[in-house]
This record gives C-alpha cells, sequence and structure tokens, in this order.
C-alpha cells in the first residue's frame, strides 16, 4: 500500500508526542499522531479524556492537568489516528503501523519518537508467580477500569509512583499491608548533596512528602531502608520476605505491587541505530539527542521520557520542542519565531529537569542484579546464572547472550529483560554497561502476524 | 613484536573456524583473526540448514560429503552440536514446477548422485500432514535437517582451540603484505606473521583478495529471516519451494524460521543487514498459503545477517593466482553454512597439500577473468537458490 505523506509523524500521544503535534501544528505543519490507545493521554494521563469527575477526584490534580494538554491538542488540527500500533520506523522515516489488523504506512519529512517510559524490571526471587505485577500496571487497571487489588496488598521499591498509587488506594478505600520502601539513609543523604538544585523544584518534592504523609496518617505500615527483598508462594503469591530495621520480616500477601522506577523505552531509538549511551544517574540507556532532540539520524526527533526520565511536565516542554525544531526544519517557521516559541517550554524544562539528580539519587533502584536462581529473561525463562555461565565460557554482551541461551529472544523483544541483561553482564566481566551493551534491537516492535504482513505482499 | 604461527586465517566464521580446526588437527600452529566476535555475521545468524537438495550442480559433491561430516559431527568437534536430521522437502506446487525437479533428479543421477529422491503428492502429506493439499510433489533428501548457527559456530572454536587454535576477537585486519616468503598481516595487537594466509572473510574477504593483486566481484548483501514465537509442533522436515523463495523449519524449541534467500542491502562498514519488512511480505505470503493455520501467528522478530555473495552465486574456493602462501573460502553467497565442514577439510588439503581431493576447479578465484570464464560455468544447468 502506498506510504500517506505529511509533514510530520508523532508517535505516542502521551504529553510529549501531544505537545509535539501540538506545537508543529500550530506552526501550521501537517501532523499525524499514531497512539496505540482509543484515546490520548498516554500512560501518565491515559483515559483523561474519558473519565469524569468522580475518577478525576481519586487520581488526584496531577492526573487532571492533562485535560489542559488533551483540549489543546484536540483544537490543534493534527490529525488523531487512535488504536494504531506501530511496528516499524524506518531511517528514511516511513512509519508502519497496524490498525484492526491492517497495515497502514505514512512518509513523514520529520518523525518524533514519544514513546514515553517503562517501569524498570524488578528481578528477585519469585517476581514471575501470579499475583505480582508491577505498580504501573496496576495503576493502568484503576485509571482504565477503575479496578483495584482484592485480598491483602503489600507494594514494594521505591519511586514516586508507589506512594502516588498507595494514596490513590486510600482514595478508593483499598487496604494496604504494608508498603515496602527499599529507600535508605544513605540514599538520603546523597540526594541532599542535590538539594540545593532540588530546591527549585520543591514542589514535586513536597508533593511526595504529602503523599507519604497522607499514607502514615492512614495507618499504613511502612518499612523503610528494606534489603533482601523476595516473594514467597508455589502456585502463587503467598508472602513477602525482607529485612529491615535489624530484623527479618514475613508479611502474608495476596498481591505485591512492585516499582522501582521508570526507564526510557528505548526500542525505536535502538531500532533506527541511533547512538546510545548509558546514564550512569538514571541506570538505563538514553539515544544521544541534541538541544531540540534530533537524534544522530536526521530528521528523527525523541522527546519526553523516551529520551531519558523528566516526568510528565517535563516531557510536554520537550515534546515542544521538538514540535517546533520539526516545523521550522521545514519551512514553516524562521529560527528567531522557532526560538521565541521554545523559550518558555526552554525555562520550565529547567526546572522540571533541576529536581532530577536529587530524585535519581534519592530512589536508586536497587534491585538491579539478581542472584543466580532468578530468572532474568520471562519470555524464555533465563535466569541469573544461566547468563553468568555464558560469560564464563566467553559471551561478552546480550546480543551473544542471545544465542547462547535464547535470552531475550522471545515475544517481548528483550524489553523486560534488557537492562538486567546488560547489568548482570557487565558485573560479571567486571565492566561498565557501556562496554557491555544492549539488544540489537530489529522490526516488528509491535506484533505483526503472518496473515496481517502476507496481505502486504505486492 | 611480530606474533608467529603457520598459519594465519582472516576471519572467524563458520569457514574460519572450520579451516582453523582443520589446519589445527593436521599439526599446524593457527592463529584466527576476527574484526568482531566469532559468527557475528551471516554464520551465526543464519537459518540453520544443512541441506544437500536444490544445490548448484557444482556444489553437490561438496555438499554431500560435507553431508557426511554433519552426520559424525561428535568425531570433528568432539561434541554434538544439535545437528538435527529432519530431512528437507522441496515441494512443486504446480504440474511445471514437478516436471523441473524431475529433470533435476534425473541429471543428478546421471551424475552418480541419488540423494535426491522425487516423491509423490501422497508421501508429501504423509511427512507433512499441516500441509495445503494442493501440492504436484516434491524432491525429498532425508539425510539432511538443520542445526542452531551459533551453537555450531561455538563448536567449531571450541574444537579449534582445544587443539591450540588462538582466536583474536575484535581484531580487523587493515593489511596483508608478502615479505620473503612470508605474510605479514597488520591489525590491532599485531603485525602478524605467517607461511600460510587463509582468506575466510566471507563479505569483507574482497577486500583482502584486491590486496593480493586479484580483485574479486564480491558483493556485500544481507539475508532477512523471521521467526515465529513458539507454537505446538505441526512440522519435521525442511520444506523449500520451487516456483516461489522459501525456506522454511520448525524448530525443537517450537519456533518457526522462515527465509527464502531475501536479499536486501547491507551496510559492510557498519556490519549491518537493514531488514525491509514489505519484502518479507512475500515470505508471510507463500508460508500462509502453505500453512493457512499460520495466519494469525505473529512475527516474533526479522533480521539479517551480513554475507558475501558472488555474481554467479557459487563460493570462491582455492588457491590465489597471484600470490604463493594464500588460499581463498568466500563468498558462499548464502548457502555455504552446510559446506563449512567440508571447507575446512579442502583449504587444510590447499595449504599442507597443495590440491584438494574434491573437484573446486569451478570455484577458481581468477573464474571471472579468463576469457570463457563464465561460459565453462554455464554448463551447468540453472537452479534455485536459496539458504
Amino acid at each position: 500500500m502506498k506510504p500517506e505523506t505529511v509533514d510530520v509523524a508523532v508517535i505516542g500521544a502521551g504529553p510529549a508526542g501531544m505537545s509535539a503535534a501540538v506545537a508543529a501544528a500550530g506552526a501550521g505543519a501537517s501532523v499525524v499522531l499514531l497512539d496505540e490507545q482509543a484515546g490520548p493521554g498516554g500512560q501518565i494521563y491515559r483515559a483523561i479524556t474519558q473519565t469524569d469527575a468522580r475518577r478525576l477526584e481519586l487520581l488526584g490534580p496531577d492526573y487532571a492537568d492533562g485535560r489542559a494538554l488533551a483540549a489543546a491538542f484536540a483544537a490543534s488540527g493534527a490529525r488523531h489516528e487512535a488504536g494504531v500500533a506501530v511496528w516499524e520506523v524506518t531511517r528514511d522515516r516511513t512509519v508502519h503501523g497496524l490498525r484492526d489488523g491492517g497495515v497502514r504506512s505514512w512518509q513523514a519529512q520529520r518523525v518524533v519518537l514519544a514513546t514515553g517510559a517503562m517501569e524498570r524490571p524488578f528481578p528477585i526471587t519469585g517476581w514471575t508467580l501470579p499475583g505480582v505485577m508491577t505498580a504501573g500496571a496496576a495503576q493502568i487497571l484503576l485509571k482504565t477500569a477503575q479496578a483495584v487489588p482484592a485480598g491483602e496488598l503489600v507494594l514494594a521499591g521505591c519511586g514516586p509512583l508507589l506512594y502516588l498509587l498507595g494514596w490513590q488506594y486510600l482514595r478508593a478505600g483499598v487496604r494496604i499491608r504494608a508498603i515496602i520502601d527499599t529507600t535508605d539513609r544513605a540514599d538520603h543523604r546523597r540526594a541532599l548533596a542535590h538539594a540545593g538544585a532540588a530546591l527549585r523544584g520543591w514542589r514535586v518534592m513536597a508533593k511526595g512528602l504529602k503523599l507519604m504523609l497522607a499514607l502514615r496518617r492512614a495507618g499504613v505500615p511502612f518499612h523503610t531502608g528494606a534489603t533482601g527483598l523476595a516473594i514467597d508462594g508455589h502456585e502463587r503469591a503467598e508472602a513477602v520476605r525482607f529485612n529491615a530495621g535489624g530484623r527479618a520480616h514475613r508479611i502474608d500477601a495476596d498481591v505485591v505491587l512492585l516499582h522501582q522506577g521508570v526507564v526510557p523505552n528505548t526500542q525505536f531509538s535502538w531500532s533506527l541505530r541511533a547512538t546510545h549511551r548509558w546514564d550512569e544517574a538514571q541506570l538505563c540507556w538514553t539515544p544521544q539527542a541534541d538541544a531540540w532532540g534530533e537524534l544522530d539520524v536526521p530528521g528523527i526527533f525523541v522527546a519526553g521520557d523516551g529520551g531519558g526520565i523528566g516526568g510528565a511536565l517535563a516531557a510536554a516542554c520537550q515534546g515542544r520542542l521538538a514540535g517546533l525544531a520539526a516545523a521550522q526544519q521545514l519551512g514553516r517557521l524562521d529560527g528567531a519565531e522557532r526560538d521565541r516559541r521554545a523559550a518558555p517550554a526552554r525555562a520550565e524544562l529547567a526546572t522540571q529537569l533541576a529536581v532530577r539528580p536529587f530524585l535519581d539519587a534519592l530512589y536508586r533502584p536497587k534491585l538491579r542484579v539478581p542472584a543466580d536462581d532468578v530468572i532474568v529473561c520471562r519470555c524464555e525463562e533465563v535466569t541469573a546464572g544461566q547468563i553468568r555461565s555464558h560469560v564464563a565460557l566467553g559471551c561478552t554482551g546480550p546480543n551473544q547472550a542471545k544465542s547462547f541461551g535464547r535470552c531475550g529472544m522471545g515475544p517481548c523483544q528483550g524489553r523486560l529483560c534488557g537492562l538486567t541483561v546488560t547489568e548482570v553482564i557487565a558485573e560479571a566481566r567486571g565492566v561498565s554497561p557501556a562496554e557491555v551493551g544492549y539488544y540489537r534491537i530489529r522490526p516488528p516492535i509491535k506484533p505483526i502476524t503472518l496473515g496481517e504482513l502476507a496481505r502486504e505482499a505486492q | 613484536m611480530t606474533a608467529g604461527s603457520d598459519v594465519l586465517v582472516i576471519g572467524g566464521g563458520l569457514q574460519g573456524l572450520s579451516s582453523a580446526l582443520h589446519l589445527a588437527r593436521r599439526g599446524c600452529s593457527v592463529r584466527l583473526l576476527e574484526a568482531d566476535y566469532c559468527g557475528r555475521h551471516a554464520s551465526g545468524v543464519n537459518a540453520g540448514g544443512v541441506r544437500t537438495v536444490d544445490r548448484h550442480f557444482a556444489e553437490v559433491p561438496l555438499s554431500v560429503a560435507a553431508r557426511a561430516l554433519w552426520h559424525a559431527m561428535p568425531e570433528l568437534v568432539d561434541q554434538d552440536v544439535g545437528f538435527v536430521p529432519s530431512g528437507q522437502l522441496k515441494l512443486a506446487e504446480t504440474p511445471e514446477e514437478l516436471e523441473v525437479l524431475r529433470q533435476r533428479v534425473q541429471a543428478l543421477q546421471a551424475m552418480g548422485f541419488f540423494h535426491e529422491q522425487l516423491i509423490a503428492p501422497a508421501e508429501v502429506r504423509e511427512l507433512v500432514p499441516a500441509l495445503t493439499p494442493r501440492i504436484a510433489g516434491a524432491i525429498w533428501a532425508k539425510d539432511d535437517g538443520y542445526a542452531y548457527p551459533y551453537a555450531v559456530v561455538m563448536a567449531f572454536r571450541r574444537a579449534g582451540e582445544r587443539r591450540g587454535v588462538q582466536v583474536h576477537e575484535a581484531t580487523p585486519v587493515q593489511r596483508i603484505e608478502r615479505r620473503g616468503n612470508r605474510w605479514q598481516v597488520h591489525a590491532p595487537g599485531g603485525p602478524f606473521e605467517a607461511r600460510h594466509l587463509v582468506n575466510t572473510a566471507g563479505a569483507w574477504a574482497g577486500e583482502i583478495a584486491r590486496q593480493a593483486g586479484e580483485p574479486v566481484p564480491l558483493e556485500a548483501g544481507g539475508l532477512m529471516l523471521m521467526v515465529t514465537p513458539r507454537i505446538a509442533h505441526f512440522i519435521n522436515p525442511v520444506l523449500g519451494a520451487t516456483g516461489r523463495a522459501l525456506s522454511f523449519k520448525q524448530f525443537a524449541n517450537g519456533t518457526v524460521v522462515i527465509g527464502g534467500g531475501l536479499r536486501c542491502t547491507a551496510d559492510a562498514v557498519a556490519g549491518h543487514g537493514e531488514v525491509d519488512m514489505l519484502k518479507l511480505a512475500t515470505s508471510a505470503q507463500t508460508v500462509t498459503d502453505l500453512f493457512p493455520h499460520l495466519g494469525p501467528i505473529a512475527i516474533n522478530r526479522a533480521w539479517a545477517g551480513v554475507e558475501g555473495f558472488m555474481p554467479d552465486q557459487i563460493p570462491v574456493i582455492g588457491p590465489s593466482r597471484t600470490q604463493p602462501g594464500l588460499v581463498h573460502a568466500f563468498g558462499f553467497s548464502a548457502h555455504g553454512f552446510e559446506l563449512s565442514p567440508i571447507v575446512g577439510q579442502i583449504v587444510a588439503e590447499l595449504v599442507l597439500d597443495g590440491c584438494s581431493t574434491l573437484p573446486i576447479a569451478p570455484f577458481a578465484v581468477d573464474r571471472f577473468e579468463r576469457p570463457g570464464g563464465e561460459s565453462a560455468l554455464s554448463s551447468f544447468p540453472p537452479v534455485n537458490q536459496r539458504p
């Protein structure tokens, strides 16, 4: 099928994507925004246009903020193609997606990747048991279906989302058996070294403290500085084990929600062979981009958490910068006008990013390199011990790990194990993750069936 | 300081590793220089077909000899490499295609080869009950099969290392130089020196040949494959078609690998084959025509290994015509996997005995320079090439 031509194709309808579309369309560019969901919002503002007053109240003011952006997007003139799973973006900016089993293609002059973040893997003993899921997945159920867990509920890990979800559950009347926080005193000390910068982002901090305070006031048991986290169970999760306050704990649990922050979803930027670097502060890969978000693949931009974790408000600023730069490159704006329109977003972005070093230090994820018996690759059930034995046989990186033992070769394309595999191999070899590298990512990025592809045969 | 050995092998793909192993087995000291890591490109990521069926007639004697080695692999590399003798089928979908196959089998028999047998539709369906009924017949090579390419790479490497082969990875060769009666090879950690040089550099072998003063029309290309998730077992033999490009197999783990000699562009410098998903649509169509039940199965991954292709789709195997002490084995044009155990043996013979016990004249490095060089090849009937 002949691709539709368009000035700018934006992938992802979260804050970065909506904002990029608004900025580019506002400069007169033809814009298509492609997204998997039925409505705009991405994960952070998921189902924002379909939500009612009660749910807005329950989810809180940060979520409700998304309404203004969604309204601006609806009025922008950018075309929203909902329900499209983009499965390939090529270096010459052809975008292939799938909707209702049919392939749709676009040829864009500029592409903005706004594919956001995903939760960091949480590889501990028992993390593959039924009853264990991520806090982010649980929050999606809350946002879209108002579904809450039944039974004894434990939240474990670290990071703002853990407390936000706890607070949202509190408001929804869900009883929380315990919150187990891996953040310890040393994290606080390291974070305070960045406190000067964090003062500029004081609102972010204040919000976190408010959530924690509300949870404590409601009598939710808190365990901080937890180590040795593991989940017991045979057929399903039965209890959470950990050490805290100088003694061992075991708490019965039916549902365990794990979270230790989010990391950029870099599948598209890797598949485009953009240069990536290992970010030691955020412990993840980020694509190398210029001040407007353009990758070293000309004409392709990244905006939002996909380029490094900055949060929803930073994402909206980055989206605006990418959208303006794309429009300027296409001659819709001159450089001066681009810079004038970008100035407020740049200033706000600086404020938003100022708090990151503090947050990254405070919520440094700890459970990243597991013991030998823990499954790392869930699709192919490859354990950390097996990966270490590959290293002993000469395996130097994730791509060889695939060849040695099928690690990362299942349906998730290595999304769920990639970071763990990089860090396990780096530790075993005694080198930096940067030296170990990452999986080579190839299309299709999202599933397409043989039958669906066959219909595209010439 | 210069590192010396009897033989230097350039390229740690299967042909290079097999050559190093065979040479070491015959008592040579061998160093192997690999630009990236062993099996990084076509050798490690091909479809894994151990196929004598459908070969160019010039390759038939080699492929039959190679297959005997596949069946006795533990004797060569001291371990099982996971070779599965599943048999390979080449399908005819129409009476016209069946006639092509019939003529092929007759020609092979006239040459004295009986490993490809023509079988009737009923026998095909007995071998593959899941196949669509619209089949006219097939060629059946019951002793063919498949293996996991990277496992084979590692087995050859380890067997060589046990016999003293020194493998240098991340050691891209920059320049070769003839000094007296020895070769000097410039690469990181070098220079390396040896009496004999073996060029098994795959898609990058053309540069070595050029430096030896005998340029060859070798082209780097990508060869695309795709794979499904694990699904219920439904087929044993490896399958090929006649009228359209297809190579198809279900591994023991349930994944289905689909290829068919589909080329794509490759960046030899970056070592990258660019997958063209829309070209793969043709393979998807062929597969779903033959096995309608695969329509709803997802494509888990697609990839492309970088391979060296010759214009006549058969490799260069033989001594240099310009330099003493240099042997070439490259340009396997997407079907070198099965040949690799015998290629190493041939290379060792050429290095140590000066000639091979197998007929390698059609693979001469200078066949594109000699007047009538191509016409010498045209006496072989055209064949449908697939990996």
